[in-house]
C-alpha cells in the first residue's frame, strides 16, 4: 500500500495534467489562464506535502510545542512567496489579455494567429481610433 | 478518519478542476475556480499549512476570482464556437 500512502503526490499529478490539457488544448485565453492556476496550486500541493510528517502538528513554536513532531516549514514558507507571484503572474496575463481583446476583438487563439497573418493592419488602425 | 477527509478533499479538488476546465461559461469557469481555491485552502489547513490557508483563502479565492470576473466583462462571457 505504499502508493496508497502517496496520495498527495498522485492527487498533485493529476492536477498538473487536467491543468496542462487545458492550456494545450482549450483555444479561449482565459480558459488557459485558469488551466495555469490550476498547473500552479498543483505544484504548491506538491512541495507542501513533500514537507508533511504523519501527524505533524503545525510549525509554530508558542506553547512549547515539540519541534520534532512539526511540519517542515521551509517549503511553506517558499510556496507562500509562490502563491503571491501566481496571483500577480495572472493579474498581469489578465491585462494584456484586455488590451489583445481591444486590438483584436477576440479572445480565440485561433482566430488571434488568423487575424495577425491576414489582418492585422486593419486591426491595428480599429485599435488606433478607439 | 484524518486520511478519509484528505481523500475526500483530493476527490473535490479533481471535480472542481475538471468542471472549471469544461464549463463553457468562462463566468461559471471562474466561479467554480474559486470554489476549486477555497478547497484548496482547506486542504493546507490539513496539510498543517495554517499561514497558506489564509493567504489562500484571502488572495486565491479572493482576488484573483476578482480580477477574472473584471477580465470577463471587459471582454466577452462565452466561449468562442467552433466555425
Amino acid at each position: 500500500m505504499r502508493l496508497f500512502h502517496n496520495y498527495h503526490y498522485i492527487a498533485s499529478m493529476l492536477l498538473f495534467c487536467i491543468g496542462l490539457y487545458t492550456v494545450i488544448v482549450r483555444r479561449n485565453i482565459i480558459k488557459k489562464l485558469i488551466g495555469l492556476n490550476i498547473m500552479e496550486t498543483s505544484v504548491f500541493l506538491f512541495l507542501i506535502s513533500l514537507g508533511y510528517l504523519d501527524g505533524g502538528i503545525a510549525p509554530i513554536g508558542i506553547g512549547g510545542a515539540d519541534p520534532s513532531r512539526m511540519v517542515n516549514p521551509l517549503p511553506q514558507a517558499l510556496i507562500l512567496t509562490g502563491i503571491v507571484v501566481a496571483v500577480s503572474v495572472t493579474a498581469l496575463a489578465l491585462a494584456l489579455v484586455i488590451l489583445l481583446y481591444r486590438q483584436y476583438g477576440t479572445l480565440d487563439v485561433d482566430r488571434l494567429f488568423r487575424d495577425e497573418e491576414t489582418g492585422g493592419e486593419e486591426g491595428e488602425e480599429k485599435g488606433e481610433t478607439a | 478518519m484524518g486520511t478519509a477527509l484528505n481523500l475526500t478533499f483530493i476527490v473535490l479538488l479533481v471535480v472542481t478542476a475538471l468542471l472549471a476546465v469544461l464549463a463553457r461559461d468562462l463566468l461559471a469557469a471562474v466561479i467554480i475556480f474559486s470554489a476549486y481555491s477555497l478547497i484548496m485552502a482547506l486542504m493546507w489547513q490539513r496539510l498543517q499549512a495554517p499561514d497558506l490557508a489564509l493567504t489562500e483563502a484571502a488572495v486565491g479565492a479572493g482576488v484573483t476570482t476578482v480580477l477574472f470576473v473584471v477580465a470577463i466583462f471587459k471582454t466577452r462571457r462565452r466561449e468562442e464556437e467552433e466555425e
